[in-house]
């Protein structure tokens, strides 16, 4: 699944700092039932952002106005839980293209690599800088550098360096993904495939 | 210099090293279902791809099914459109299907080792994160996102940095009553849901040694919930056994040159862990989790820990005891249980039937209490009933089910109502995993047995 390319990003930021937010809560089960890849923004967080009559819950920070934007700060081991790749589709549907967290669980942030949410591990000072920044104002904008592979918290001038993998980032930068590589070579695939005993 | 069983098995499949980059990971065996894959046949679909390997790839419906009048159309349109997508590509594709009704469906990591589909040595995956099951016969198994189904479909691939190696090793003789769920809860317990994240695990040692494939199977499969990739096992006898004579194992000759391969899958003397912890059988006790991760549990006897003892955030962790109703300090003991399912891929196999009937046997089902009981797939269904266990159960108050998910992740009909609380085999107690709302306690078959018979949290020990 081709998706945007990604440079730079400079955008104000939406604070979710809990612990373990796992992908059940991120898109629950009862919303995977699509066959086709669309509308799952409607329902990221669902549970945590509606009531069950569908009203909205207005401590969530979802329905606060005040927070908005394109990059999405979540709290330590963001995206536990279920392989589901709905979650990282809800993010992206939903208009986050950038999930911060000082700990990302594994497939979580696999899916997102593959989609084109670029997930930025912090560490847990730099997460804190983050959430004091948008608690004193909304208004802050993050700046995510990918090419420079820097977070700068544009108020404060504070930056962190994050890693990701060369070959994903590469993929990020140009838009492509997984399949484009694997297809050229398949020829060394079957050589391969033809020397397995089962 | 000396290598894990984790290195033999990967090293064996990368067909090639990216510098920089991850490595290109042949896959033995691909698991689908009807939920993860539509979005990714899809995406083939659209790329103008074929499925280079379609004999490598096996379908089964599980996570939507019903689990009565299964012999009946699906009612729900959404899930009955994600069961025909299923059949459909696979019948397309050319890849073995067993859909609703078919007498080999159930749950797919039930299925797959039952069948001979897993074996050791092989590498596994499956658009699930229980895919870290099949570990448990020394293969490489772990759960992908949907985009990675679709690169298997076409490619046989996935694009895979190695991870970490961890061993977790526990020695000695589990008490009365400690199952390996339990055993699985202990360790989830003092990891944390993040303590294995990055890693593979190697489990070694004498329990798991002595352990069954089912057992092995059970904590395997909840790998995922401390964080790891996966988890694996050394195959041994106990595997061979289990395997020889199923109906996709070798045969004959190959039989024999396989397990003589399969022999070599060990951890060689010096092989080194980027971390190794060790556990005493003898500290582990029947476990209960009382929060909304499965790192939140304890012994049965031991009461909720205070917010203060717990490491991570406190806010985090009072949201999680709010939601569940609970307070700091709290025993587990007497708690008040509205539900019981006993099933899922961590506990749906014919083994957790007789832990169950063994607590249950002359004893009646709590009035208050509702209880499914959903085996893993229909060969499990009709050990059920070759061994009396049906009977034994039917003559306590229960109803047998049929195989699927189920209440698991509550996908289909079988959902815990708001504010209820279940007694849960499963393998995941977040917020609302059971349906909106739900409450969900996860244990071994052995408490769940004994809370469906009084109702409350039970220490399964006084009924043995």
């Amino acid at each position: 699944m081709a998706y945007d390319k990604f440079n730079t990003l400079t955008s104000t930021a939406v604070p979710l700092p809990l612990e373990n937010v796992d992908t059940d809560q991120i898109i629950p089960a009862r919303f995977l039932k699509a066959t086709e890849r669309k509308g799952f923004g409607d329902n990221l967080f669902r549970d945590w952002r509606y009531n069950a009559d569908d009203t909205p819950k207005e401590n969530f920070v979802l329905n606060n106005p005040v927070y908005s934007g394109k990059i999405l700060v979540g709290g330590k081991n963001f995206g536990s839980g279920s392989s589901r790749e709905h979650a990282a589709w809800a993010v992206y549907d939903y208009g986050f293209r950038c999930v911060v967290s000082s700990f990302f669980a594994d497939i979580f942030k696999n899916n997102c690599l593959n989609i084109g949410v670029l997930p930025v591990q912090v560490s847990a000072e730099f997460s804190e800088q983050i959430f004091d920044a948008i608690y004193k104002d909304a208004n802050t904008e993050i700046e995510v550098n990918l090419p420079e592979q820097t977070i700068t918290i544009k108020s404060t001038g504070a930056q962190e360096s994050f890693d990701i993998n060369s070959y994903k980032k590469d993929n990020m930068l140009n838009g492509f993904d997984d399949i484009d590589y694997l297809q050229n070579i398949k020829g060394d695939i079957e050589t391969f495939a033809n020397g397995l005993m089962l | 210099m000396s290598k894990s069983l984790f290195d033999k098995v990967w090293d064996s499949h990368v067909v090639r090293k990216i510098e920089g980059g991850p490595d290109v990971f042949f896959i033995d065996r691909h698991f689908i279902h009807e939920v993860t894959s539509p979005v990714a046949f899809l995406g083939l679909k659209n790329r103008g791809l074929s499925v280079l390997y379609p004999e490598r790839t096996f379908a089964t419906a599980d996570h939507n099914t019903p689990t009565i009048n299964q012999h009946l159309p699906v009612e729900d349109p959404l899930s009955a459109n994600q069961l025909k997508a299923l059949e459909d590509n696979s019948n397309e594709y050319g890849i073995s299907h067993w859909g609703l009704g078919h007498k080999k469906n159930g749950i797919v990591h039930v299925v797959g080792p039952e069948n001979g589909i897993t074996f050791p040595g092989a590498t596994i995956v499956c658009g699930d994160s229980h895919t870290s099951t099949h570990g448990a016969f020394g293969a490489i198994a772990f759960g992908i996102g949907t985009s990675e189904v679709e690169m298997v479909l076409s490619t046989q691939c996935i694009m895979q940095p190695k991870p970490k190696k961890m061993r977790i090793n526990v020695n000695g003789q589990l008490g009365k009553g400690v199952t390996p769920k339990d055993v699985a809860l202990y360790i989830i317990s003092k990891l944390t849901t993040s303590g294995a994240t990055g890693y593979f695990v190697e489990y070694a040692g004498d329990v798991f040694e002595n352990m069954t494939m089912e057992g092995r199977m059970t904590v395997c499969n909840l790998s995922i919930e401390m964080g790891a990739r996966g988890g694996m096992i050394a195959p041994d006898e106990t595997t061979f056994e289990y395997l020889k004579d199923k109906p996709l194992s070798p045969k004959g000759e190959a039989w024999d040159k396989a397990v003589a391969h399969w022999k070599t899958l060990k951890t060689e003397e010096g092989a080194t862990f980027d971390k190794e912890l060790t556990f005493s059988a003898s500290d582990i006790e029947p476990m209960i989790t009382y929060g909304t991760n499965p790192g939140m549990g304890i012994g049965i006897s031991n009461n909720i820990p205070n917010a203060d003892a717990v490491e991570g955030g406190v806010a985090t962790y009072k949201k999680s005891l709010d939601y569940m109703g609970y307070e700091e300090n709290d025993s587990m003991l007497g708690k008040k249980i509205d539900y019981v399912f006993l099933g899922s891929c961590t506990n749906g196999r014919i083994e957790d039937f007789r832990a169950f009937a063994s607590i249950v046997k002359g004893k009646q089902k709590a009035d208050h209490v509702t209880a499914w009981l959903v085996p893993g797939s229909h060969e499990v269904e009709d050990k059920i009933k070759e061994e009396g266990i049906l009977d034994i159960i039917t003559e306590a108050g229960f109803v047998l089910r049929q195989p699927g998910c189920s209440a698991c992740l509550a996908m289909n009909d079988d959902k815990v109502p708001a504010g209820k609380y279940a007694v849960s085999t499963s393998n995941r107690n977040f917020e609302g995993r059971q349906g909106p709302g739900s409450r969900t306690l996860l244990a071994s078959p052995l408490v769940a047995a004994a809370a469906a018979v009084t109702g409350v949290v039970t220490d399964p020990r006084d009924l043995l």
